[in-house]
């Protein structure tokens, strides 16, 4: 490697075509594993595990897994770990489990199903996370104790918290408005979804052109316009084939039916309703984009990477890195707020359960989807990704019939291959970090 | 030493610092005027480093004063130093390894379009002062991981001097370059020199001291030796300084 390496456009007919797309490897890695798993399971399972019900299963059961993943790419960039999140997911979820069936009614005496008890159980339930977080970042940054063993001590103490909010018992979510994070119970309908499908294909297209148009207006190369089209087809065209598969899966006519009775009027002859996207996808698209722009686009994410790729620099160039850690976590416990809220919907209850285990497939989503827990490199598409990787395989196995250990025995091994493929394809490449 | 009745950038008064029982830097004064270079000598561990890095911000002194345009100043970290327009080269170079030359080049001070940091502005602003500094430097969408040690110093180098700072610290700014590099960095801080900053050079080379220099402090064992000026020495008495830790007979009165 020579400066004189890549003069622009000097050598560009000798490009590969993943160079001249401007690809990223463990992307399109991570991408031909996912497609591979789907097309194994969908031969497997004679087409089932392609139909519109079970994708829609797949992404709703993704969700919240993939949203703390999301915070857990910022925790390990920054060189930390947080052994917490499933316990602080617990916490959070019994805090706004007691909210809404009988802290907040029996305290302001409002009735079941006011909006205001959905708005403040909410804006509780992630201020109850911002605070865990918080408090987690403060011991990290200001008192020096490693983050390993502050989140580990967090593990027990915000589960059996948990356990002594709700006095060991299961609470029902009583309000109904609450149920609409949960999945089924709240889709936008195949109208709305199109329209949304649209609407993000023209995001993504005129963000793709403003990118190009800043570089060419700054004098560099940019890849040729054929590439960028053909990027922009790709995007599209998953965008809009996502939304139309979500689209294509019918309510249920009995549902449908309770739906109608419940407004006091009967199903019309033949109708049929799509579920389309459900609330907590979008939810989770919205903080993986949200997250992209923090880690790319501000000085906060900048400052993460930084602290990462170098402490030392970091400190030195004058970045308050005590601070950054408190913000990190906080960060880190308010996902875990959301991804509350959208697992007890799920579950339409709290049980003291609820999130166990969880902090260990949040990180393998995280490293899965190439976060180094050496520091500095990682990306929120990955993790997402990898989140997904590993809901898609354990669903697959679950409809071919391998038993519950066995599926955990296979998830492991594919985290364990993931780093290790990664580790061999860095030592290819000569990259060191 | 007020020449001229000029008021020096730097003083710093009776510093001392220790880590554990080691006493680092021991009662040391040391100053700068607008257009000198002092040199700091002295072998591995006299406290070199140690010492820039109180005046920049790093480590907090034990003891001393620190004046800056004859003001007593409080510098408590690195934000401190850099509002005091002081800029430092540091021996370990304090890049982010995983981030571009642009990225490190404004690290802690990137510049901000609409609340979102202007990579495209940071990197057009690196490409001009690369241009001035290390005009073969090319790899500007890489981690700096990537680059050779010379090109990672050219990038140190092009972030101590982009902020326009009024005082510089460079120590061992040639440490990982070629002597056409060196001879590149000779001419920067001749022109830095002349454009009034003030700059503090870590250097082991003699003979580079006796030519860039104006005048010299020599550290042994974190005490410093003496401060000689440079035209009033010859090679050998600096050596004998910071071997034998005093200062030449002629000069000792
Ligand atoms: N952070 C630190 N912790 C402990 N000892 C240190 C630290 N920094 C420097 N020292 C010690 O202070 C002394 C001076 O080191 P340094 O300033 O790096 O010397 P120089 O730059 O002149 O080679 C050495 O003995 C070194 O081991
Ligand atoms: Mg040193």
């Amino acid at each position: 490697m020579t400066d004189t390496a890549q003069a622009p456009g000097h050598s560009a007919t000798k490009r590969s075509l993943i160079d001249v797309l401007e690809l990223d490897i463990r992307l399109l890695g991570m991408l031909v594993a996912f497609f591979a798993i789907a097309v194994i399971f969908t031969i497997w399972t004679g087409g089932t595990f392609l139909i519109p019900r079970n994708i829609f299963n797949i992404t709703v059961q993704t969700v919240p897994v993939a949203i703390m993943a999301c915070g857990m790419v910022f925790v390990i960039v920054s060189r930390h770990i947080d052994l917490s999140v499933g316990s602080m997911l617990a916490m959070c979820s019994a805090v706004m489990a007691m909210m809404q069936a009988y802290w907040l009614p029996s305290l302001l005496g409002l009735e079941y199903g006011n909006p205001l008890i959905l708005i403040l159980t909410i804006l509780i339930g992630l201020g109850a996370g911002t605070l865990m977080g918080a408090a987690t970042g403060w011991l990290v940054g200001y008192q020096g104790i490693p983050s390993f063993i502050v989140t580990l001590g967090g593990l027990f103490i915000w589960r059996n918290v948990n356990w002594f909010t709700t006095n060991g018992q299961s609470v029902s979510l009583t309000d109904p408005n609450l149920l609409m994070f949960g999945g089924t119970e709240g889709v936008l309908g195949a109208p709305v979804s199109y329209a949304l499908g649209v609407a993000a294909s023209v995001v993504a297209v005129l963000v793709i052109l403003a990118a190009r148009k800043n570089k060419v207006g700054h004098g560099f190369t940019v890849k040729p316009m054929w590439a960028e089209t053909a990027m922009m087809a790709v995007i599209v065209a998953a965008i809009m084939m996502f939304v139309t598969w979500l689209s294509r899966y019918p309510i249920p006519p009995s549902k449908l039916r309770r739906m109608f009775e419940a407004r006091g009027e009967t199903v019309p002859e033949g109708y049929t309703a799509m579920h389309g996207l459900p609330i907590s996808v979008l939810i989770l698209i919205l903080v993986a984009v949200v997250m992209t722009v923090v880690a790319r686009k501000t000085r906060f994410g900048r400052y993460i990477f930084a602290a990462g790729g170098n402490p030392d620099a970091a400190e030195l160039s004058g970045i308050n890195t005590r601070l950054l850690n408190v913000k990190i976590f906080a960060l880190m416990g308010f996902l875990c707020g959301l991804a509350a809220l959208i697992a007890q919907a799920r579950l339409q209850s709290h049980g003291n359960d609820i999130g166990m285990l969880e902090e260990l497939r949040v990180i393998a989503a995280a490293v899965i989807g190439g976060t180094a827990l050496s520091g500095g490199v990682g990306t929120i598409y990955g993790a997402v990704l990898g989140a997904l990787i590993m809901q898609s395989l354990q669903s697959g196995m679950a409809m071919v019939g391998v038993d519950t250990p066995f599926q955990n025995i296979i998830v492991g091994l594919v985290l364990i291959i993931a780093v290790w493929v990664d580790i061999i394809y860095r030592k290819r490449m000569g990259i060191t970090k | 030493m007020n020449r001229n009745g000029q008021t020096p950038l730097v003083e710093m008064k009776d510093v001392s610092i220790s880590f554990g029982g080691i006493k680092a830097v021991d009662h040391v004064s040391i100053d700068l005027y607008p257009g000198e270079v002092v040199g700091l000598l002295g072998h591995n561990g006299a406290g070199k480093s140690t010492l820039i890095k109180i005046l920049s911000g790093a480590y907090q002194m034990d003891a001393g004063e620190i004046r800056i345009n004859g003001k007593k100043a409080t510098i408590e970290n690195p934000r401190d130093a850099r509002a005091h327009n002081i800029e430092t080269i540091y021996q370990t170079l304090a890049l982010a390894d995983n981030l571009d030359a642009a990225s490190n080049l404004f690290l802690g001070r990137e510049l901000v379009k609409n609340g979102l940091v202007d990579d495209a502005k940071m990197e057009a602003e690196t490409r001009k002062i690369m241009g001035r500094l290390n005009p073969n430097f090319k790899k500007f969408n890489v981690p700096v991981s990537a680059l050779s040690g010379g090109q990672r110093q050219s990038v140190a180098i092009a972030r101590a001097v982009y902020f326009n700072a009024r005082i510089l610290i460079m120590d061992e700014p040639t440490a990982a370059l070629g002597p056409h590099e060196t001879q590149m960095v000779a001419e920067l801080i001749s022109e830095l020199k002349a454009q009034g900053l003030g700059i503090f050079l870590i250097e082991h080379d003699i003979h580079n001291v006796m030519k860039l220099c104006d005048r010299a402090s020599v550290m042994k064992n974190g005490e410093l030796v003496g401060t000689v000026n440079v035209d009033e020495v010859t090679d050998d008495d600096i050596l004998g300084m910071i071997i034998l830790g005093k200062k030449p007979a002629h000069l000792a009165a």
